[in-house]
């Protein structure tokens, strides 16, 4: 494998998880799941693609802007529909995704089925890094807040969150933009490096993708989400000598991984944790043992009543 | 100890209905500052619908509830539109709560739980995060708000079960949990859904104590449900009976434990004929 081969990977490795860490942020934090983040991603990509190659933006500034975008349409789609409960929202976004597709296959301003072509090749090694690493940095640094608690205490439990006053309908609100502005800014990157989009390539299918590798790294960990981009990217490229088999096997990776680690590669669990860990386990360890012998204590008095 | 003080919570005439049964019916009450104030009640006389009514989960159909003279939930009446503030709001306000059945953010640990609930004692900003330097709010409120929790886990007793998974912890330490989590709000009013269930009587003995220490230490007020009559005797300083939806008597324990409206209300009468059960069920 040439370097060349290798470096188009990686940096599709970096659209990807840009999609993926907006995607772990509402799947795996929040616990709202979404097949219509490819409609996100579609919609920061033309925005970008548009500014770049009919308004002659510099690339940056178009970037942000497909991400300020997806935002945006992200708090529209929100203020519908955030008060449907689970399965109820999921559907919404899956309907959203697919009309955001029909809307871009029909609009002859933005090419209609064929798509915008001779958008400027600009998504190199380097930008990819910039943005996935800001996007990494920035998706810590909420999620080690009281906001990113009060994101995980909706997935835990919404009414007990509401009890503890924490404004659900905000907080889930404030995950969905995120989501929709890093998806937005992973498609603007897409389509600087492909140099051409066509409604097609945000199909449903890309929606369930991204959703499979946030499940597959493990829900509630930006380390999983990561390792999950890394790997399922790479898996596919990896087995091309197979042909049409290397789908069957990344199936198949998938449901593997789901029966050994049900929880996903790393569930919950982060990079900085397996070392600050040893201290906390023992900790905890020690204080279950010590329950299990209150337990057992309890047990005794019980026999003697 | 007992410290007279002014309303804290007031309920006027308030009513629930669900489609056509009225589960709480025309009910007056008002709790005073620092007592310890019983909500009893056989099954089904709509005493977590009343919680259910003071949080704001559901809105009131009719009547009106005041918080330190404040209306917090009033139905439609006399041309007044009905008003509900979103349980979020009354949870900030001061009202805060446990649940019958458990409710705590199980995979997460003893610390995690209580940490969440502290949020209200910080402001920062949503971006304010992004900068983690000395000095900066941020790093100065977080510190704050860990400073906290910590001293709630250590007030509770469940410092030594901080990194305990919450599932993991027995009943009694669950409950134990999720009151610090409930005081993590800094509450002035605190709302116990029956905190003794599935209790043993020492476990129940030293819930007692408990309550009475939190409602001392935290400057609280403290209304209770419950089945358990010991506790409720015990600890409780004026107790509310309900009955099919409707107030049957308002007392000390000694005058409720000696009223035959309460023990018809609970046992029934030998009679078949005045028996409160099929009275209701007409």
């Amino acid at each position: 494998m040439s370097w060349y081969y290798i470096e188009g990977i990686l940096i599709q490795c970096g659209y990807v998880l840009m999609v993926v860490l907006g995607l772990s942020l509402l799947t795996g934090f929040t616990g709202l799941f979404s097949f219509g983040h490819a409609g996100f991603m579609a919609i920061g990509a033309y925005v970008a693609a548009i500014s770049t190659a009919k308004w002659g933006l510099p690339f940056f500034p178009a970037l942000l802007l497909g991400g300020i975008a997806a935002g945006l349409v992200g708090a529209g789609l929100g203020s519908l529909t955030l008060n449907l409960k689970g399965d109820y929202f999921c559907i919404a976004t899956l309907g959203f995704g697919e009309a955001v597709r029909l809307i871009l296959e029909n609009w002859e301003y933005v090419g209609g089925a064929r798509g915008i072509s001779g958008i400027p090749w600009k998504t190199d090694i380097t930008s990819v890094l910039i943005a996935c690493t800001a996007g990494t940095l920035g998706l810590m640094a909420l999620i080690r807040s009281r906001h990113g608690r009060s994101i995980i205490a909706i997935r835990e439990d919404e009414l007990a969150a509401q009890m503890s006053g924490i404004d659900t309908f905000r907080y889930k609100m404030i995950a969905l933009i995120f989501s929709a502005v890093y998806a937005g800014i992973g498609g603007g990157l897409l389509a600087h490096y492909m140099t051409y989009i066509q409604p097609k390539m945000f199909q449903m299918v890309k929606s369930t993708e991204y959703t499979i590798i946030v499940i597959f790294g493990g829900l509630g960990s930006i380390t999983g989400s990561i390792i999950g981009t890394l790997i399922l990217t790479f898996l596919p490229e990896l087995l091309r000598t197979l042909n049409n088999w290397r789908l069957v096997i990344y199936g198949l990776a998938v449901i593997v991984m789901m029966v050994i680690r049900p929880r996903g590669l790393m569930g919950g669990v982060e990079l900085g944790d397996l070392f600050r860990l040893p201290a906390r386990k023992r900790a905890a360890r020690l204080a279950e043992q010590r329950l299990k012998s209150m337990n057992g204590g309890d047990a005794g008095k019980g026999a003697q009543r | 100890m007992k410290r007279e003080g002014g309303e804290v919570l007031k309920l006027e005439h308030v009513t629930k209905q669900f489609g056509g049964l009225t589960a709480v019916g025309d009910v007056t009450f008002d709790i005073r500052e620092g007592e310890i104030f019983g909500l009893i009640g056989p099954n089904g006389a709509g005493k977590t619908t009343i919680f259910n009514l003071i949080n704001g989960v559901y809105a009131l159909s009719a009547g009106k509830i005041l918080f330190y003279g404040k209306t917090i939930g009033a139905g439609a009446a006399e041309g007044k539109k009905a008003l509900q503030l979103k349980p979020f709001r009354i949870a900030q306000m001061g009202i805060t709560r446990t649940f019958q059945n458990i409710r705590l953010f199980k995979n997460l640990t003893v610390y995690d739980n209580v940490l969440i609930a502290c949020h209200r004692s910080a402001n920062y900003g949503l971006f304010e995060p992004l900068l983690r330097l000395k000095g900066t709010r941020f790093v100065k409120q977080e510190k704050a708000l860990k400073h906290k929790a910590e001293e709630l886990l250590d007030l509770m007793g469940l410092a030594f079960y901080r990194d305990v998974v919450s599932v993991n912890l027995p009943y009694g330490l669950q409950r134990k949990l999720e009151i610090a989590r409930a005081l993590a709000l800094s509450p002035k009013l605190l709302l116990l859904d029956e905190p003794a269930a599935g209790m043993n009587p020492e476990e129940t003995d030293s819930l007692m104590q408990m309550i009475r220490s939190i409602r001392d230490d935290f400057h609280l007020t403290v209304l209770i449900i419950e089945h358990h009559m010991d506790l409720i005797m015990g600890v409780c300083d004026r107790i509310h009976v309900l009955n099919f939806g409707k107030s049957l008597l308002e007392g000390t324990p000694g005058q409720v434990q000696n009223s035959p409206a309460v023990i018809e209300a609970y046992l029934g009468v030998q009679d078949g004929e005045r028996c409160a059960v099929k009275e209701g069920e007409q």
